[in-house]
């Protein structure tokens, strides 16, 4: 699928290093610990003007909702609609939640409540990984499918 | 924080509505939004009784959602020899054009017309200018939405903050995280999306009330249920019915103070209060437990800068940009008593303007196509005794109108009495 193709600000840029090495990493607050998603320049829980450090999370989470995109303003997209979008919590602090097409879900099936797990795919036209995330298999009985 | 300081000393004395069109042609210089704007700045001067020499404040705001800009299209022989004017109308544009030389207060760069409205009466509040006019102009032009000029959806790459959402799809907090919050509302009490068709068809049926209003000029019909549940998605769950039609179109209105509304046309509409949110969500989207920790938050300081209660609201125009959105507003501030996960149930019964839930009277966005406007002169028209077809039958002594989305709406306290 030709997604848009992120361009890294520079405060930013370590995260979508990180991604290009197979790792997930969010921001940490060294005064309050808060982690923080997507990146920011500084806490906005504690308001620390200490700088924020990257750290590696282990890259599990659950669905917590979803819908299907039919009609996209995006015009890379375009061509491969439908599809998903569905939002992930973090599984280390649910608090913080990520954006993904689910790879391998397919349209429209999307098992809310699953446990999920990233993995990095290659953007058409550039060198940049990016992290989207996949259903972990369970058995039949255990899944719970909704309906968009 | 307590009662707002300035509760009934301001009040709206004067307001204007431009025609509507759903797309400027790209040629009629008498139909450009510069031109609605004055057009709808005169009709609001007219209805107060003033002239334009008493006018000493303009405030308006670049959002005008137009989606694209008019470039790399050629312009146009001055006052349209550039995006001000056709995509924008900046309050430098409007006074030169309109001939406004007492104007001394002058703002372009307001936030949205949920927190302008609120803004101008802190203005006159604050004796910051005597008679001020809020133009609100809302834009749409030819091609596809927000897909044309230079607009990021048709390049290639996810620039800045929006690397982190666009990449995946995410276009637009109001269609695409009020539709996961609203899935997530529906998860949690037991709903459906399909309940917010009454809700949509009562919107229609309001907005043909309207006589200024887009589908009343334009596609005068109802809508029905079949028409609602046959609608494409855009994006499923969400229908095209449950979206706002962009148009092009301009509302104004005068704000002064208390005691000078009293020698002006119309009967004054007071201030009672007006309070604004900016609240961020802790993580990429927004879930509907900080969606529903914001309205509630709203409803908590709109009652407190009042005095007043749920109870005390007649008239009530949340905004309905989308339609998946709207409950959390009727919760959150409590009208006729609707709760944390009624709003859908609530929807099943009767919202007619004649009925004892007149819902959204102005028919907001969804009946009158999106000027964002409705929400405000409706409620200025209910408290006039003057909205026709739509007058609502219960009580109409106050209103409550605000907009946008969650997390970034403001509020603004009508009364047809000071106190």
């Amino acid at each position: 699928m030709p997604k848009q193709i992120p361009v890294p600000t520079e405060f930013a840029k370590p995260f979508w290093d990180a991604a290009n090495q197979k790792k997930l990493v969010v921001q940490r607050c060294t005064a309050c610990n808060t982690l923080h998603y997507p990146p920011k320049q500084k806490c906005d829980k504690c308001a620390s003007t200490t700088p924020l450090e990257w750290k590696e999370v282990k890259g599990q989470g659950h669905i917590l909702e979803y819908f299907v995109i039919r009609d996209s303003r995006i015009r890379r997209l375009q061509a491969d609609q439908p599809l998903n979008l569905a939002v992930i919590t973090l599984d280390e602090d649910p608090g913080l939640n990520f954006l993904s097409n689910l790879p391998g879900t397919p349209v429209g099936e999307v098992p809310v409540g699953s446990p999920v797990e990233v993995l990095f795919e290659p953007v058409e036209g550039s060198d940049q990984l990016i992290p989207e995330w996949q259903v972990i298999k369970q058995p039949a009985s255990s899944r719970r499918t909704r309906k968009a | 924080m307590g009662v707002w300081k300035h509760r009934g000393k301001v009040a709206v004395a004067g307001w204007g509505q431009s025609p509507i069109d759903r797309r400027w042609d790209g040629k009629s210089l008498d139909k450009t939004m510069g031109a609605y704007a004055m057009l709808a700045s005169q009709r609001a001067i007219e209805d107060a009784g003033l002239t334009l020499d008493d006018i000493d404040g303009v405030i308006t705001s670049p959002e005008t959602r137009v989606g694209d800009t008019w470039a790399p299209r050629p312009f146009f022989a001055p006052p349209y020899d550039s995006e001000d004017g056709i995509t924008q109308v900046s309050s430098e544009w409007l006074i030169k054009q309109m001939g406004l030389k007492k104007v001394t207060y002058i703002d372009s760069n307001a936030p949205h017309i949920g927190r302008m409205m609120g803004k101008a009466a802190q203005t006159i509040a604050d004796g910051l200018c005597k008679v001020v006019l809020v133009i609100y102009p809302m834009g749409n032009i030819e091609g596809r939405y927000e897909q044309g000029g230079t607009n990021q959806n048709a390049g290639d790459y996810a620039r800045g903050n929006s690397a982190f959402t666009a990449t995946w799809g995410y276009q637009s907090g109001a269609q695409m995280n009020a539709l996961i919050c609203h899935q997530q509302y529906c998860r949690k009490y037991g709903k459906h999306h399909d309940m917010l068709g009454p809700f949509v068809i009562n919107q229609r049926r309001n907005g043909l009330l309207t006589p200024w209003g887009f589908y009343s000029q334009q596609e005068p019909y109802q809508i029905t249920m079949e028409d609602y549940l046959n609608s494409r998605f855009v994006s499923e769950p969400l229908r095209v019915l449950d979206c706002d039609r962009p148009v092009i179109a301009c509302a104004a209105f005068l704000f002064t103070t208390a005691e000078r509304a009293k020698t002006m046309k119309q009967p004054p509409v007071y201030v009672l209060n007006h309070t604004q949110e900016n609240n961020r969500p802790r993580s990429t989207m927004y879930t509907l437990e900080e969606a529903q920790e914001w309205t509630r938050s709203l409803g908590k300081m709109i009652w407190e800068g009042s005095g007043l209660g749920p109870k005390d609201i007649d008239v009530f125009n949340p905004y309905d940009g989308y339609s998946t959105f709207t409950q959390l507003f009727l919760e959150g501030f409590q009208w006729h008593g609707v709760k944390e996960g009624e709003a859908l149930d609530f929807y099943q019964g009767d919202l007619r303007v004649e009925g004892p839930h007149p819902y959204c009277s102005g028919g907001g966005n969804l009946g009158t196509g999106r000027t964002r406007a409705a929400l405000f002169s409706d409620s200025i028209e209910q408290l006039r005794g003057a909205a026709g077809k739509r007058q609502i039958q219960i009580r109409c002594e106050t209103a409550l109108a605000g907009c946008n989305n969650p997390g970034g709406s403001g509020w603004i306290l009508f009364s047809k009495h000071p106190s």
